[in-house]
């Protein structure tokens, strides 16, 4: 009953067979053991889980595995250079104080690095906004916000 | 360099951030265990109802089930207890109802936990959970709190009249006299709204037990993992504390919620036995929202006596707090203890008198949520403070400038003793830092915009540091609260220190590593902190009350103390000098006034090479641990000023300015520190402008049980705000001079935030959260 699903995921092709009902979410954590990307609630609402799909955010949880054929899934794992080097956005958050728990940040960054790259978003009011869709309930998003601004100013 | 390198009071980068910002972090959920199979858990859909019948035969038989667990399994053994005993005013104790791990015969809230079913996926085991025959033959909910006492039906039939305790402390007959013949009384009632935590990071477990070793494995998303082993093991399930491990590994955020221990993951290390595999559970969203312990949900009516000139005579405050359907671990301290101590604020008012009806009703239990007690008390004192000041015709500041306590140490009466402080100081800074001197020109402006301006003030004071085991044995803790520490010191010099406080978003990795680096004078990198494992710790109380730092840092630099009293003595060996001549300094070793010096690492190897060894005055190995019981709370104070802007036509009140001025003694991490603050101020401002536990007064559901229906603070939501660590008083009774920090935004926030809105409407009181809706309906009753 299995789908066949082919995707790219951080660079490589990937081949698996999903059930029709997997979220996007489950396969990444569940199928690929990508575990950076977190489930924080069921309702579609803290972004915890947001992925980069075409070099999109999307809410992983939101949809089904088998509707990212084809297509270039990015995850936390795969956001930082091949030599490890942290993405801007990612140094930014650690510049910043912009995680504590650490459980939202994967999303954050992954929703930071699409408001600056797709939104241009770079004003503090700006980033506020853009941010609606991400819960954090241990910094207060001040020091996220000042990440994502200075992360922006980086990656320009 | 042999300097000190100094790294307490530096804004180092945190250490574990590398993991997290990487996806690399190991929460829970994260991990999976050969062998691993799903946990589900049937919930009550009934706020109060008799199980008529549990039928769980066909769903035995479903597809992948491996087991169904429900209340007959448990019957023989304990219930969860309770870590504290609150005796009434008539001496009788509380009533202690059994809190057993799985519904026995009765729910008692939507969401009671009714049966466990075990399979090999997740699907599956909520398939059969499907299948599970219930019949429940329905009674009435008592659902608020404040009518719990009056509605005919019992949560529990120990406590007929829903009454837990009825607790008091302090002079009644000294502050209701007070209050009888006093210039002026100020009297007010609120609420102090139900919360419900929301780490997000839901509540996770996964258990197992060894065949071989006949022992058991807990991962648990817990921020106490020494204790959540002690309550199971000794007083649920009778499995030898040696038996078990429990690993607390990256938490995802606590605030209290997961110092508890619940019914959930003691099923499941039960289960994991009969399974003889692996159970892993997760909490959803929505299962969080109705089974964690939630916070707050007081009633209160408070009375403030003052004399002609605005100084406080009385003090006399009666709560009913609502405890849900079960003693949670710590529910009773929190309404108790660790609330009406703190009546006193940071005033010398000489009378005070509290009252604490604690009932049971049919919700969620409602235990320590991120300021525990402390915020509820800080509420009733500064709305008070402010509101006698606003009906006196005083300046809210001046008020508490002629009230404040300003010698030191204080008694207050209502049993602490403040140790150190500068009320004036904060207040002062917070003042020029809130600008309060162009509030009246900001307010013009406002009014030129067709908005209401106010402004607010909270001068809080909390008791950190928890806690002085003796008293709060005395007071009735089942507990010790001191803290653990150990530091081994490797061969080559390089420490791994196991501490028993739980970092979960503290960022203990690095504040720890920089008390450390300091003590002994060794770069981070050779420092590793370690902690959340009972099979690495030697014991541990874990993290709460803002007391790491001060509980269990000091535990750490008290071996750290060890460690190095026995390189001197090595050190002097070595150097064929008096141990009393031997000084450390810099990470070395030295006979002091000659040139003569041992680096640490030297002292080390030979601590485990034992060549050249004084053999007659010392053992090999360098590693030593401390227990610290702290003599005092610490009391972290400070003041706090909120500026809002309302529109009386939609009720929208925005916050513009927060201030946050606050004085915890020596810092370690400045950044740490001010991202602590941060957090609690967003979760303060979410409770007094956005966040309501919400349950249907009918039929007892939960009417705010998601996302959606819950309003959590979002980045829009909140404001940029103001905070400023004052270089204040030192704490005088451990030697870091620290706090604690972790509580205070949340503490000193909500009055400011009510208190600025009450202000700018012209009105006396304000219910939380001041949704658009409430606050629309006060300006219109107000005629605004």
């Amino acid at each position: 009953m299995g789908i066949k699903l082919t995707l790219t995921v951080n660079g490589a092709s990937v081949t698996r067979e999903v059930d029709a009902q997997t979220l996007l979410s489950e396969f990444i954590r569940e199928h690929l053991r990508l575990t950076g990307t977190h489930i924080g609630c069921d309702t579609s609402q803290c972004g915890a889980c947001t992925v980069h799909l075409n070099g999109r955010a999307v809410k992983s949880c939101n949809m089904l595995a088998v509707q990212a054929a084809g297509m270039e899934l990015t995850t936390i794992e795969g956001l930082a250079a091949a030599d490890g080097t942290l993405h801007p956005m990612q140094a930014a958050f650690r510049a910043c104080h912009g995680l504590q728990c650490g459980f939202c940040t994967p999303g954050m960054v992954m929703s930071a690095v699409d408001l600056v790259k797709n939104h241009k978003c770079s004003t503090e009011a700006q980033i506020r906004e853009g941010l609606d869709g991400n819960l954090c309930r241990c910094t207060g998003y001040q020091n996220i916000v000042k990440a994502v601004a200075q992360g922006a100013a980086a990656m320009k | 360099m042999n300097a000190r390198q100094g790294f307490i009071g530096q804004s180092v980068e945190r250490r574990e951030d590398a993991r997290f910002l990487t996806g690399r972090g190991q929460y829970t959920d994260d991990i999976s265990l050969q062998g691993q199979t799903y946990g589900y858990f049937l919930r009550s859909p009934y706020a109060h109802a008799r199980i008529k019948k549990l039928d769980t035969a066909a769903a035995a038989k479903a597809p992948g089930v491996l087991g169904i667990f429900t209340g007959e399994h448990f019957k023989a053994v304990g219930g969860l207890p309770c870590g504290w005993l609150i005796n009434s005013l008539d001496s009788t104790p509380m009533k202690e109802p059994k809190h057993p791990v799985l519904a026995d015969g009765k729910v008692r809230y939507v969401g009671d936990r009714v049966a466990l079913v075990v399979a090999e996926t997740l699907e599956q085991a909520k398939t059969a959970a499907a299948m599970i025959d219930v019949d429940y033959d329905e009674l009435k909910p008592v659902v608020d709190g404040a009518k719990a006492m009056s509605i005919k039906s019992a949560v529990h039939d120990e406590a007929p009249d829903n009454r837990c305790y009825v607790w008091g402390i302090g002079d009644k007959d000294g502050a209701d006299a007070a209050i009888k013949s006093a210039a002026h009384v100020t009297t007010l009632t609120f609420r102090n709204n139900r919360l419900i935590p929301n780490a997000i990071e839901p509540r996770a477990a996964n258990a197992s037990y060894d065949v071989n070793a006949d022992n058991y494995t807990l991962y648990v998303a817990n921020q106490n993992p020494h204790v959540e082993r002690l309550l199971m093991c000794a007083f649920v399930l009778g499995i030898p504390e040696h038996k078990m491990r429990v690993v607390a590994p990256d938490v995802g955020g606590g605030f209290g919620s997961k110092i508890f221990l619940y019914g959930e993951e003691t099923a499941l290390v039960f289960a994991s036995k009969q399974i003889k595999r692996p159970i892993k559970w997760t909490a959803d969203r929505s299962e969080a929202f109705l089974s964690d312990a939630h916070g707050r949900d007081h009633l209160t009516t408070a009375k403030l006596a003052l004399d002609k000139d605005g100084k406080f005579l009385a003090l006399r405050v009666d709560t009913t707090a609502a405890l849900g359907a079960y003693l949670s671990t710590f529910a009773s301290c929190v309404p108790t203890i660790l609330y009406a101590t703190l009546l006193a604020g940071q005033y010398k008012t000489p009378k005070i008198y509290a009252e604490v009806t604690a009932v049971f009703t049919n919700t969620a239990p409602v235990d320590a949520y991120r300021g525990a007690g402390r915020p509820e008390a800080t509420y009733v004192v500064e709305r008070m403070v402010e509101t006698a000041a606003h009906e006196m015709g005083l300046d809210p500041a001046e008020i508490r400038r002629r009230n404040f306590i300003t010698e030191f140490p204080y008694a207050s009466p209502v049993g602490l003793t403040y140790d150190t402080g500068d009320y004036n100081a904060t207040l002062s800074r917070a003042i020029e830092l809130g600008d309060v001197a162009g509030f009246a020109k900001r307010k013009a402006a406002s009014e030129a915009k067709g908005l209401k301006r106010g402004i607010g003030y909270s001068a809080y004071i909390e008791a950190c540091g928890i806690a002085p085991s003796s008293v709060a044995g005395a007071l009735g803790a089942r507990a010790g609260l001191f803290e653990a520490g150990e530091v081994r010191v490797h061969p080559t010099g390089k420490v791994t220190i196991f501490t028993g406080s739980h970092s979960h978003g503290q960022g203990h990795e690095t504040t720890f590593a920089q008390v450390v680096a300091d003590k002994l004078g060794i770069p981070m990198d050779d420092i590793v902190i370690e902690h959340g494992d009972t099979g690495k710790v030697l014991f541990g109380m874990g993290t709460y009350g803002s007391r790491s730092i001060a509980v269990g840092g000091t535990a750490i630099v008290k071996a750290l103390d060890k460690i190095i009293a026995k390189g001197k003595k090595i050190a002097a060996h070595l150097m064929e000098a008096a141990d009393t001549d031997v000084v450390y300094e810099g990470g070395v070793f030295k006979v002091a006034g000659t040139d003569k010096n041992v680096p640490f690492a030297s002292v080390a190897l030979t601590a485990y090479v034992p060549h050249n060894f004084p053999h007659d005055k010392l053992e090999p190995g360098l590693n030593e641990n401390a227990f610290y019981d702290p003599s005092n709370f610490t009391y972290p104070a400070g003041t706090y000023i909120c500026e809002v802007e309302v529109d009386t036509a939609t009720g929208a009140v925005k916050i513009d300015r927060m201030t946050a001025c606050d004085d915890f003694g020596n810092v370690i991490n400045p950044m740490i520190v001010e991202g602590q603050v941060h957090g609690g101020l967003a979760q303060g401002l979410g409770q007094a402008l956005l966040e309501h536990g919400v349950y249907d007064t009918e039929t007892g559901q939960l009417l705010s049980g998601s996302y959606m229906d819950y309003a959590m603070p979002r980045a829009d939501d909140m404001p940029t705000f103001k905070v400023e660590t004052v270089k204040g008083t030192p704490c005088t009774h451990n030697p870091l001079g620290v706090k604690g920090c972790g509580e205070a935004g949340a503490i000193g926030s909500p009055p400011a935030l009510i208190n600025a809105i009450c202000n700018a409407l012209g009105v006396k009181d304000m219910p939380m959260p001041a949704s658009p809706y409430n606050v629309w309906k006060a300006a219109q009753a107000a005629g605004r």
